[in-house]
């Protein structure tokens, strides 16, 4: 099945070459539409005390020990839950706007489902460096192709940006599988087998540095963010949800995937070092945010902020903070998709992406507005949000971990009330600006949002739908690094506790 | 009663296909009228198809040593055989539209070209020192020639002199540094007794290095390794494109292959000498390569230092000194034929229909008007620079786990900064093929100067109209034959780079020659 949910994209797209002009975008949307229905009856079918599910494992390059080994988890169920219904609002939004060169648009996305589907249930080291890596080259030409601005320049920073990890991280995986190929008895890259055996502290310190540099790049962290503000800028919009909504997920399920069980030497030492990058990320990406006109960008810089978040759960190395990781890059994704088609909307009526230039939007809008305020209240995490319980698990993380990282990235969910609130006020409030008109959202807009929208509020009431069986996983994911494992006890009262799976956290916040 | 030695006809059989078709091509030639392109280029198939067939008939033979161990024929030689008269049938269909072959005449073209397939059939075989160089010369000639086929166009008379210049000084410098192996090996010519009368006790004996150095050196002109690549940008914008598309894949898989065979079995004893002065090379090419290949707008200028950075890659495989470092090799060389061909044939189409030459204007709007020539194209170059989904990423996969297991994980590096440096010229391409309009032509005059910057996004003018070259006349690029052979190249680089299995079982007939001939 698994093997279905990596493939009918790209065979989508293919097919697509076939099909009249007119009718592809909705051919593509057929196909989306299966890979969410297989995606959702993965998740009705997994089972949460069990670990690796429904694993594929073929033989694909013998002579290099390579195999095609598919597999799901309580890490990434839901995030490839969130892939398919991100490429499926995507695809939605874009068959009904009537892409040029439609054909070719479309099978890139579906390259690009299918690139990143594959990176997140592969469970063969290869396998999941050559996913990772496809997963530029549909972005390069949807941004390329379709894009505006300045796209030409912009497309080639993101890739070198990001590939200048990527490969290094390529090196690094063949040096993981050769350089154990004598205590595993043989060369393999199956990551169940070369957890067992844990390299030599030396080489896991260079091969941990190339690999999460891959990462930090693709996430983007601060100081490797240089790529971010350009691709964003060129990016189309509905590509914009995919590329901030799951791109940069890989990265941060990359380090709870392969890091942490197969360097977990390296990951204590150099945990410090990733700790200040991720609160670094979050104080200099909330004051960007804060300080950007650009709509685009204060998302832009708002994710990396965000995206600093989840590693500093995930480098705190406990088992809250991965909890707290894993719900946060769903809940992640699950907001900044509206977010970027709100701007779609927004910068139609408005004729501009400045928010100097915006304002008043809500006056003949009330629906639009309220689906906004409810994205911006989830992006500022504010408590009863899905939101809230991630930051709360991963702040609970860092403070057993580091009391002052954890001091210094409290900040940033302040900052983050005064980016978002800002973005909705300069936007949809103030004086209505000269040359926008506000109009109600159009049914052809609300058929994408709407859902999405009842997806942030159907998490919120239930975030225990996640943590019951992301956490199994996340304690296996760890426990090399985190020998013993101090059980979540928030998350598991949190599953115990019925459906609110927030309610006992907000006890406990308050001392 | 003179002994002649014993002559396995089977084992030799191709090399017989290949002189008897050089001389009904070259006889056919001269009887019938000037025009017979058809003819000569059926002819020429036929003969490469025979071989091709014969070859492949041998792979499954066990290895045999020829002619009194001059040549030998096994798995290394065979593969590259193929490698070699595939690039050559290949280029045929490309060569029919082709104003040199057509100026010089198809008979001796085609004759020059097979004569220069069966140099390197025979350097691939060639073990020992006179053979070498005989096959080595064999290749080279006809090479300089139809360099400077296209005699109307000075372009390519220069490169076919620069060629010839460049080319003695190396084949001189083999021959020097042969003349001080045989003296420092006691001797010998043969590669096995060449390893024999090295042995351990002279493998760092002054006299033999210096051959080692030289025999190197000759060979690193060949493939192009810096610093002694210069000609290469040169010679291959130079010449007509067809044959620069064969002379970038053939020649290279030719010389490397004697590279390997020469260096690991008669030079092995000497291996602590010179792997670390390969790696070093390897490491100067690698950087040099890609390096020069930034900023370059004529696309077969690029491709020219994209192929030194691409033999900085492949002299990793060989200076690993492991079979899985030549099996590594061997794939590339395969995979580098694949995706380089595609190229240069897109290429040589584009020259013929637009007056904008090699330049990469010529293929700015591709996607938009010709997309059955932009697709192999975005494929050759995503694959060259190692992108995933082709088999150019294999390749590189292969080479760095061969280098890794080697313990030269800092040169599996280096081939990933060479990638990365790459991509800015390789994405630049790409970038002109879907990003930007297709440029605006001056009208129907042959020989305008090419306008520099794009224009709107206007459809080009009639000059540029699809299929046809300049003057009207058919110019390939609708030509069946030649659309469909890029075609089947492009699907090649994919699906290799899916399933590459069958590639790496036909490169490791490679690895077991070596074997084979080491006798380990």
């Amino acid at each position: 099945m698994l093997t279905w949910i990596v493939f009918i994209p790209v065979a989508v797209g293919l097919i697509g070459f076939l099909l009249p002009s007119r009718i592809v975008g909705w051919w593509a949307l057929l196909g989306t539409l299966v890979s969410l229905g297989l995606a959702i009856s993965l998740v009705a079918g997994f089972d949460s005390s069990g670990g690796l599910q429904e694993v594929v494992d073929e033989s694909w390059i013998p002579q290099l020990g390579v195999r095609f080994q598919l597999g799901v988890d309580g890490l990434s169920l839901f995030l490839v839950l969130l892939t398919s219904l991100l490429w499926t609002a995507t695809v939605l939004w874009s068959a009904l706007q009537y892409p040029d060169r439609p054909r070719n648009y479309f099978f890139m996305l579906g390259l690009a489902q299918t690139a990143t589907l594959g990176a997140f249930l592969a469970q063969d080291l290869l396998l999941f460096v050559l996913f990772f890596d496809l997963m530029l080259i549909p972005f390069y030409f949807l941004i390329g192709q379709w894009g505006t601005g300045d796209r030409v320049r912009a497309t080639i920073k993101m890739i070198i940006y990001t590939l200048i990890g990527s490969l290094l991280m390529l090196v690094a995986a063949i040096a993981t599988a050769v350089l154990s190929a004598d205590s595993v008895g043989g060369l393999t890259f199956s990551i169940e087998i070369l957890r067992q055996v844990p390299l030599p502290t030396g080489s896991q310190y260079w091969i941990f540095a190339f690999f999460s540099l891959a990462f930090l790049v693709k996430m983007p962290a601060f100081l490797v963010h240089g790529w971010v503000a350009d691709a964003y800028k060129a990016c189309p919009l509905p590509v914009l949800v995919l590329l901030g909504g799951v791109l940069s997920k890989v990265a941060a399920y990359g380090f709870l995937r392969i890091v942490m069980p197969l360097f977990p030497d390296a990951a204590i030492q150099f945990q410090d070092l990733l700790l200040i990058a991720g609160v670094v990320s979050i104080l200099y990406g909330s004051a960007m945010a804060f300080t950007q006109t650009d709509v685009r960008l204060i998302v832009a810089y708002s994710s990396i902020a965000q995206m600093g978040f989840i590693t500093i759960g995930i480098f705190s190395l406990s088992g809250s903070g991965g909890d707290g990781a894993v719900i946060q890059m769903v809940n992640h994704g699950l907001v900044v998709a509206p977010v970027f088609l709100i701007i779609a909307i927004l910068a139609e009526r408005s004729g501009t992406e400045d928010v100097r230039e915006m304002g008043g939007m809500a006056r003949n809008a009330p629906v639009l507005a309220v689906l906004f305020v409810i994205v911006a209240m989830a992006l500022l995490a504010i408590p009863g949000s899905a939101n809230f319980v991630g930051e709360f698990f991963i702040l609970k993380g860092v403070f057993e971990t580091d009391v002052a990282i954890a001091l210094i990235a409290s900040i940033g969910i302040a900052l983050a009330a005064f980016y978002s609130l800002r973005m909705y006020q300069r936007t949809m409030h103030n004086r209505e600006a000269a040359p926008g008109v506000s109009r109600e959202i159009a049914l052809r807009e609300a058929v994408v949002v709407v859902p999405l929208v009842l997806c942030i509020v159907g998490l919120a009431l239930y975030p225990g739908l996640i943590t019951t069986r992301g956490e199994n996983a996340v304690d296996r994911s760890l426990a090399a690094v985190n020998p013993d494992p101090q059980p979540a006890p928030e998350a598991a009262a949190a599953a115990d506790r019925g459906w609110t799976g927030y309610a006992p956290v907000a006890e406990g916040s308050a001392p | 009663m003179i002994d002649t030695p014993d002559i396995d006809y089977a084992a030799l059989s191709p090399v017989i296909a290949l002189v008897t078709g050089i001389v009904v091509v070259l006889l056919v030639g001269l009887i019938g009228p000037r025009g017979r392109r058809g003819l000569s280029s059926a002819l020429t198939l036929l003969t490469l198809g025979t071989t091709a067939g014969l070859m492949i008939w041998q792979l499954g033979e066990p290895d045999t040593d020829l002619v009194a161990g001059a040549l030998r024929s096994d798995g290394l030689s065979l593969t590259i055989g193929l490698i070699v008269v595939a690039a050559a049938a290949f280029v045929i269909p490309l060569q029919l539209r082709d104003p040199a072959a057509e100026e010089a005449g198809f008979g001796e073209t085609h004759t020059l070209l097979l004569g220069s397939v069966l140099g390197m059939v025979l350097l691939a075989e060639a073990q020992n020192l006179i053979s070498l160089f005989v096959a080595l010369e064999l290749l080279s000639i006809p090479l300089y020639v139809l360099c400077g086929s296209h005699r109307s166009r000075t372009q390519s008379l220069e490169s076919g002199l620069k060629y010839l210049i460049v080319g003695s000084i190396g084949s001189a410098t083999l021959l020097y540094g042969s003349a001080f192996i045989y003296g420092g090996s006691g001797g010998a010519t043969d590669f096995t007794a060449i390893a024999e009368g090295i042995g351990t006790d002279l493998a760092d004996d002054p006299l033999v290095l210096i051959g080692i150095a030289f025999v190197a050196v000759g060979l690193a002109f060949k493939v192009s390794i810096a610093p002694f690549h210069q000609w290469t940008p040169d010679v291959y914008q130079g010449a007509p494109t067809p044959i620069t598309a064969f002379m970038a894949v053939a020649t290279k898989a030719a010389a490397f292959a004697v590279f390997a065979r020469f260096f690991i079995t008669a030079l092995g004893p000497s291996a602590d000498q010179w792997q670390p002065a390969l790696a070093a090379l390897a490491a100067i090419t690698i950087i040099v390569g890609n390096v020069g290949a930034l900023g370059q707008d004529s696309l077969k200028r690029m491709l020219g230092y994209s192929g030194v950075a691409q033999a900085g890659y492949m002299l990793t495989g060989l200076l690993v000194g492991s079979i899985a470092g030549i099996d590594a090799l061997v794939f590339y060389l395969a995979a580098y034929t694949l995706m380089n061909l595609a190229a240069f044939a897109v290429i040589a189409i584009r020259e013929r229909e637009t007056p904008l030459g090699d330049d990469i204007t010529a293929v700015q709007g591709l996607g938009r008007d010709r997309p059955e020539l932009a697709w192999p194209l975005t494929i050759s170059m995503l694959a060259l620079a190692g992108l995933p989904g082709t088999a150019g990423f294999m390749g590189k996969l292969f080479l760095i786990e061969a280098a890794v297991a080697a313990e030269y994980t800092w040169l599996g590096v280096f081939i990933v900064v060479g990638s990365m440096i790459s991509l800015a010229y390789y994405l630049r391409v790409i970038a002109a093929i879907w990003m930007r309009p297709a440029p605006r032509l001056a009208p129907a005059i042959a020989g305008a100067a090419p306008e520099a910057e794009a224009g709107a996004a206007e459809p080009p003018s009639r000059t540029g109209r699809a299929g046809r070259a300049l003057d009207g006349t058919p110019s390939g690029g609708r030509c069946w034959l030649v659309l469909g052979a890029i075609i089947v190249t492009s699907a090649a680089t994919i699906v290799f780079g899916i399933v590459p299995s069958p590639l790496i079982d036909f490169s490791i007939h490679a690895g077991e020659a070596i074997i084979s001939m080491l006798g380990v």
